[in-house]
């Protein structure tokens, strides 16, 4: 593929399981493209040079910055953003942990956020906080001092885990 | 009286008060939270970037823009000629001769002041089109540091006014000298407190529009408020206030005071779309947001305490300069005096002198920044007592214990005249002392002590002023300048609660709210006093100058909403519920005191007689003809609250400059690491009395942001500057913030002692721990290391050098021609190195002073034109690695002093920032004929490149350098004795012997 | 904060890569996972005229384990040589350094052979690369290979030996030797931050290599014999390094990390609770 930089070029994607597609310049930001070319505006845009993660997404499943990549390299690629989390019987159980524990106030980082925990949780069954701190280390919020978000981050791990686990298998845990 | 006793006897539901989730959050959970940055844009809006300047202080000479207007998509430039046309300086605090314009029209005076306005089709054009704008610039001395600044010989900011210091203002309460003269013991400190922000998340966000028909603009802006700054920019725009109608979003992206800062931007963006006849928006990148937005203060402090020998402090000297920056910008000198009234802390000391001065300094202006004030107070306060304690051989807590207000002195007049209104803090610090576990913290440190570990305790109290008086900023003006200009105070808050005809609650506030929940809280008030589910009240917090009730103090800021923004909502409820209790009562005939509102109904109490609340209320609509006399129908009503306490400064400068006072009460233990220097924060333990708590969650959650904001001012934030003015902070991985790994939960703990002065009980509580925590961190530190000069932030670092390191010697040939850089981690690059050249001193002369030779050493050197004697324009592409600019360049050799020696210099700008430097080059005949060129070089670089690439422009500049005389080693003998300083050390280190 | 317009080329190969590189001559920049690259363009610190894309050459995209070193082709991100079975016992310097490499979020994209080009001062796997005596290997489009040792390969800020038509097709990193230990120890401002002081050392019963990251312009690794003291050693090699003062850190500071942490890494270092405990700030 050769495109110059004046062209604008259509750009095709799954956008949280729907095909979508939108044009682009060769330089055009992920995040600009999502926003303001698909509509996404639920992921923000805070720093554009990869340090505050406001505008984290996943790109097939891994938690990225939407900042640091084109448009154009997204190309047929899975995307998926804060927009795919609640389903058609509300909020998901992390979202309503982050509710619960009041782990936003401004929410304009949230979306980033959440992105990065869902993937960790699929790939971090039982983390320790040390871990989920790490994890989240790789975000900015200037509201919360934090602890809301990894309470309700070690607490939908957990829920995740008794779900998965048999009845039985949960009473002998339990004694 | 406060009115929440009653409240709470009629109330059946128990809103207030109750942990409640937050209905904000569905919303913003799921990104449908709505942003400035997220709302629709009409058709034709045009994108705009902001032209800034790289250099701190420099006469503008010439601004070109006809070569961006020429580019594709760009269509208007807006200058300072057209500021000048169409728009006035901003108002400004103080009487001096000095203009802040929305942009630079005669000079610039910090890096990042905005010179000219770009608006395309994209905000990428625009972009293109900024590099392309010609700006000639006169660079002058500066002024950064802030004593230097207020020095005699300083150079000005502000020629008119004489003096970098703009506002001097002197206060005497009680008698300090008689104090002082009788005191047994004098304790003084000197301390600073430096720049940072609590950067909100989300940037500044201007739409504008202009509409020549009725001369009028209308902006929506991430804005935080209208308040007083509404006139201030409608006087900018120069039109009346009604022509200037401010919008604000549903949602924002946090602001912390911060949002403040988008003031100058809403006229220059309103100018601008007059410029371009167009809807113009502006979204802040983040670099303009670390550069140019705003700032706290930064305060240099001198404080003496008259101490008698068992701690207790008679009298307080004050002596203050807080660095404004370039413009003294609205509503600053405001730092300074919304913590006036407070200045004594939680002490009781009646004796109190203090002098205040405003420096001007060539750093970005200054404004509001969470704690205003506060951080600046304590620091200076707080250290201090911990001083004294030492000093004195006192244990600290005691010395706090026996200088806090005594209990059952509430509410106590403090010495420079603010009324603190409630609390108990000796008991407040007795609870903080048993319940945070204090002794279990001191015998953690006993055996960390033993262990030979570093380990500190430190304390801190504070009152939290909340709910500001609109009059604390006249404090800054003598008592007959305030004569002359009128009374100003109070602080009036509004609430509007309307009533649909389905029965359907909405109110709308003018508190434009930054994340911290006030839907939450509003329609918690309502569904207590009106009985009706929370669920059901709508509550609209967006802000339209145009249509909305809204005052001077409307806004977001002084932690104003729960003492004085809930409570009008406490009173329009009232409003409301007492019209529908006249038109129950005769409906039913009976005594209106008799009805009741709970759980959706009206009641009558001891009665079976109960209607739906919906019924009655629509009834105001669709029946209005059956309602009792004088009730006029339909169910909207506005509440105006203006507390009675807060009065105007007195004659002799006494002021009660907030409504509230909350208390504070902090301890932590730290640890610090002996070899890293690194500050690991082991206990925080934070005790608040902030009156009545509305939702406790939302309070545990202002508490918990101000704390890590807090932790990070003590350890990590910091904007810095050069010598030269450069900014040295542009990006995140510059400024620093703490993440979820540095910030700890601390314990918090409350009392409620509510205000008798809100209508609810409540006070301010959300800035509280910017103000004690970065105080209580350091004097941790100080206890740990056992040192009196603590400068913030902590950084490992700066807190191993205050330890102490005994260097060993630098080993014999190793790195010895290094030259020490700039003290204070200036932006001057300095080195010195050494080329040897074939051939004699004087053919090495004359060949540098060849223009063919000069194109090609200089690297990246695309054309090199002669514009007069031994001065050239070139054209040069300079970076290193893929980090590369374009450069205008002027180069010039001068000093001739054939064949010893000449200078060799060069200036030049470029989208990336500017650059300049000169390097002195000396030339010695060596043995076999060669030339040994010396050169010491000293450069300095502004601008972007400056404030994002700090970490390697040492390294950076040296390359670049020495590639200079590499290739005229190159040139004159084809060989390429690349003999750098690295290379010297390789093959020192390969056995190779020193110096080549 | 926005880039500049640029050209953008997806080739499918190597070879294409190289063709393109040469034909854009010095005025094209690679792009891979572009966590460098990316905040440098938005920054317009860079403004290339061609963005050649090469995270699409499906054969740069390999793990392999080979007699002497565990090779790393260019298409491998960081979260996936991390996640690498067999890396702990392969390349332990590795598995100890990487979690410090910037974040979750940036690892999950950022290359490892980027990261490489790049050639930060201070970035972990420069150092590891120099510290272990590792390899780059660079391709044209004539399909010349060049093979240049990681000391000779950076060559100062931002700056390496790559000429302008060459792609870096992998990285080789030696394998343990057995009986070696491999430590690993960074101090930084905050989580994740660029180093102001990564120290990598090799520790061998009779020679100790030790590596410098964030001090010089580039990653420095020296080797000398294993003493009881080793002092003089770290004394000399803290001043070597012409230490400079930032905005975070003085010159001084960083010599003396230098000694006191070498000293602490060579003797049996920090032990992991005190590697997690200082992560954790």
């Amino acid at each position: 593929m050769h495109a110059r930089a004046d062209q604008r070029i259509r750009v095709t994607l799954t956008l949280n399981g729907r095909e979508r597609s939108g044009y682009a310049e060769p330089r055009t930001q992920l995040c600009d493209f999502l926003r303001h070319e698909l509509g996404a505006t639920g992921t923000h845009v805070g720093c554009e040079h990869g340090v505050c993660g406001a505008c984290t997404v996943r790109i097939d499943g891994r938690a990225s910055r939407s900042c640091l990549m084109l448009a154009v390299q997204a190309e047929g690629r899975r995307l998926d953003t804060v927009e795919s989390l609640a389903g058609e019987e509300g909020l998901s159980d992390l979202q309503q942990a982050f509710r619960r524990h009041h782990a936003l106030q401004c929410g304009f980082c949230t979306a980033g956020i959440l992105m990065s925990c869902e993937e960790f949780l699929d790939r971090v069954a039982d983390p320790s906080e040390a871990q989920v701190r790490d994890m989240l280390s790789g975000h900015l919020c200037r509201c919360t001092g934090y602890t809301g978000m990894v309470q309700a981050v070690l607490e939908v791990a957990r829920t995740r885990r008794e779900a998965a686990v048999p009845d039985s298998q949960l009473e002998n845990n339990d004694v | 009286m406060n009115a929440f006793e009653p409240a709470l006897r009629e109330g059946q539901s128990g809103q207030i008060g109750r942990r409640q989730p937050r209905i904000e959050d569905d919303a913003l959970l799921q990104g449908r939270g709505r942003y400035a940055d997220d709302l629709a844009v009409a058709p034709g809006t045009l994108h705009a970037a902001v032209l800034r300047s790289p250099h701190a202080h420099a006469r503008l000479v010439d601004l070109d823009a006809s070569p961006a207007l020429a580019m594709p998509g760009v269509h208007a430039v807006l200058t300072g000629e057209d500021v000048k046309r169409w728009a006035r300086p901003f108002p400004v605090g103080v009487r001096q001769p000095m203009e802040h314009w929305c942009l630079a029209v005669d000079k610039v005076r910090y890096v990042g002041e905005p010179l000219a306005v770009v608006m395309a089709e994209s905000r990428y054009l625009a972009e293109d089109a900024l590099d392309a704008i010609r700006v000639d610039y006169q660079t002058l001395s500066v002024a950064v540091d802030t004593e230097a600044a207020i020095a005699a010989d300083a150079p000005l900011l502000h020629e008119a006014v004489g003096s970098n210091v703009v506002s001097e203002r002197h206060f005497r309460y009680g008698d300090p000298e008689q104090a002082f003269a009788e005191a047994e013991h004098r304790v003084a400190l000197k301390v600073r407190v430096p720049r940072s922000s609590c950067t909100p998340m989300e940037c500044y966000v201007v739409l504008a529009e202009y509409d020549p028909a009725s001369a009028s603009y209308d902006v929506l802006a991430n804005f935080q408020g209208p308040y007083a700054l509404h006139t201030v920019m409608a006087r900018a725009l120069n039109v009346p206030g009604n022509r200037f109608r401010l919008r604000t979003p549903p949602d924002s992206g946090g602001s912390f005071g911060i949002k403040q800062g988008v003031f100058p931007y809403v006229v220059m963006m309103g100018l601008a779309a007059r410029k371009a006849g167009a809807p113009v928006k502006w979204v802040e990148d983040r670099l303009e947001h670390l550069q140019g937005a705003s700032s706290a203060t930064n305060r240099m402090t001198e404080i003496e305490a008259a101490v008698t020998r068992d701690g207790r402090v008679t009298a307080l000297r004050w002596d203050q300069v807080d660095d404004c920056g370039a413009y003294l910008r609205a509503p600053e000198p405001a730092t300074f005096y919304r913590m006036h009234g407070n200045l004594t802390g939680a002490y009781a000391i009646r004796h109190l002198v203090v002098r205040n001065r405003v420096a001007l300094t060539n750093k970005t202006p200054t404004g509001l920044n969470r704690g205003f004030g506060g951080p600046q107070i304590y620091f200076a306060l707080e250290r201090l007592m911990q001083r004294i304690a030492v000093e004195l051989d006192l244990d600290p807590l005691e010395v706090i214990r026996r200088n806090l207000v005594p209990s059952g002195s509430f509410p106590y007049r403090a010495a420079a005249g603010a009324l603190l209104d409630s609390g108990d803090y000796p008991a407040a610090v007795e609870q903080g002392i048993h319940e945070g576990g204090l002794e279990e913290l001191l015998a953690h440190r006993e055996t960390a002590r033993r262990e030979g570990r570093l380990y500190g305790i430190g304390y801190t109290v504070a009152v939290e002023p909340s709910i500001s008086n609109m009059g604390y900023i006249t404090t800054a003006m003598t008592p007959e300048e305030r004569r002359k200009a009128g009374p100003k105070n109070g602080a009036v808050s509004t609430a509007t609660i309307s009533v649909g005809p389905l029965g359907d609650v909405s109110a709308h506030v003018s508190s434009t709210p930054q994340g911290q929940g006030h839907r939450t809280v509003v329609a918690q008030v309502i569904a207590e006093v009106l009985g009706v589910p929370l669920e059901s009240i709508s509550v609209n917090v967006e802000l339209d100058t145009g249509k909305d009730a809204w005052s001077i103090a409307s806004g977001n800021y002084s932690s104003r909403f729960s003492g004085a923004v809930a409570g009008a909502v406490y009173q329009a409820a009232v409003k409301v519920r007492d019209r529908l209790a006249g038109i129950a009562a005769a409906q039913w005939q009976v005594e209106a005191s008799r009805i009741r509102f709970a759980e959706g109904q009206v009641i009558v109490n001891d009665s079976e007689l109960s209607m739906p609340f919906g019924r009655l209320a629509g009834a105001t609509h669709w029946a209005p003809g059956t309602l009792p006399e004088g009730e006029p129908g339909g169910l909207r009503e506005t509440a105006f609250w203006s507390p009675p306490q807060l009065e105007a400064p007195d004659d002799d400068d006494r002021i009660n400059s907030s409504l509230c006072y909350g208390f504070i009460f902090d301890y932590c233990g730290v640890e610090v690491d002996r070899i890293t220097g690194q500050v690991r924060l082991d206990r925080y333990v934070t005790l608040h009395d902030a009156g009545r708590l509305l939702n406790p969650d939302l309070v545990d959650g202002q508490v918990r942001g101000a704390f890590a904001q807090g932790l990070g001012a003590a350890l990590m934030e910091e904007f810095t500057y050069g010598d030269d003015g450069s900014f040295q902070s542009g990006t995140f991985a510059d400024y620093l913030v703490p993440t979820s790994v540095e910030v700890p939960e601390p314990l918090i703990l409350h009392r409620e002692t509510p205000s008798p002065f809100t209508p609810l009980g409540a006070k301010g509580v959300g800035e509280g721990n910017n103000m004690s925590t970065p105080v209580c961190i350091a004097n941790a530190v100080a206890d740990a290391l056992g040192i009196a000069d603590i400068e913030l932030p902590l950084t490992p670092s700066k807190v191993r050098m205050l330890i102490g390191i005994e260097e060993p010697p630098r080993p014999q040939g190793v790195g010895e021609d290094q030259t020490a850089p700039a003290a204070g981690g200036g932006s001057r690059l300095t080195a010195s190195d050494s080329v040897t050249l074939p051939g004699s001193p004087q053919a090495v002369f004359d060949t540098l002073l060849d223009p063919e030779t000069l194109q090609a050493i200089i690297p990246g050197c695309h054309a090199l034109e002669l514009t007069g004697e031994n001065a050239y324009r070139a054209d040069v592409t300079v970076g290193v690695g893929m980090i590369r600019a374009r450069f205008d360049a002027r180069v010039a050799l001068s000093d001739l002093a054939p064949p010893h020696g000449l200078r060799l210099s060069g200036a030049g700008t470029s989208a990336m920032g500017s650059a300049e430097g000169s390097a002195q080059i000396r030339l010695t005949e060596v043995e076999g004929g060669q030339t040994r060129l010396d050169y010491d070089y000293d450069a300095a670089v502004g601008g972007k490149v400056a404030s994002v690439g700090g970490r390697m422009l040492q390294s950076a500049s040296r390359m670049i350098i020495g590639q200079i005389f590499a290739r005229l080693a190159q040139r004159m003998g084809g060989a390429a004795p690349r003999l750098s300083l690295w290379q010297r050390l390789k093959d020192l280190f390969a056995g190779r012997g020193g110096r080549s | 904060m926005k880039p500049a317009a640029f050209d953008y080329l997806r080739p499918s190969s190597r070879r294409e890569a190289c063709e393109l590189l040469h034909e854009a001559g010095d005025d094209a920049r690679l792009i891979a996972g572009g966590q460098s690259l990316m905040a440098v363009l938005n920054m317009r610190l860079a403004q290339p005229r061609r963005l050649i894309d090469i995270a699409g050459i499906e054969d740069l995209h390999y793990i392999e384990r080979r007699d002497d070193h565990l090779a790393v082709g260019a298409g491998v991100t960081q979260a996936e040589l991390l996640e690498h079975p067999g890396l702990a016992e392969a390349v332990p310097l590795l598995a100890q350094a990487m979690p410090w490499i910037g974040h979750w979020q940036t690892r999950n994209r950022g290359t490892v052979c980027g990261s490489i080009a790049h050639a930060d001062p201070s970035a972990e796997l420069p150092l590891c690369l120099t510290t272990l005596g590792g390899e780059v290997v660079l391709e044209n489009r004539r399909g010349k290979v060049r093979r240049v040792a990681a000391r000779d390969f950076f060559q100062g800020v931002l700056t390496t030996d790559r000429h302008f038509d060459e792609l870096i097709t992998e990285v080789r990193f030696p394998l343990a030797r057995p009986g070696a230990e491999y430590r690993f120890h960074e101090v930084a401002m905050r989580h994740g931050d660029f180093a102001i002081v990564a120290l990598a050392a090799v520790v061998d019963s009779d020679r100790v290599t030790l590596g410098v990251g964030g001090v010089a312009d580039r990653p420095v690794a020296r080797e000398f014999v294993r003493h009881a003291d080793p002092s003089e050693a770290l004394n000399a090699l803290a001043w070597s390094l012409g230490a400079e003062d930032d905005a975070h850190a003085t010159a001084a500071y960083r010599r003396q990390l230098i000694r006191e942490l070498g000293r602490e890494l060579i003797a049996g270092g920090p032990s992991n609770e005190e590697i997690a405990h200082a992560r954790q700030g």
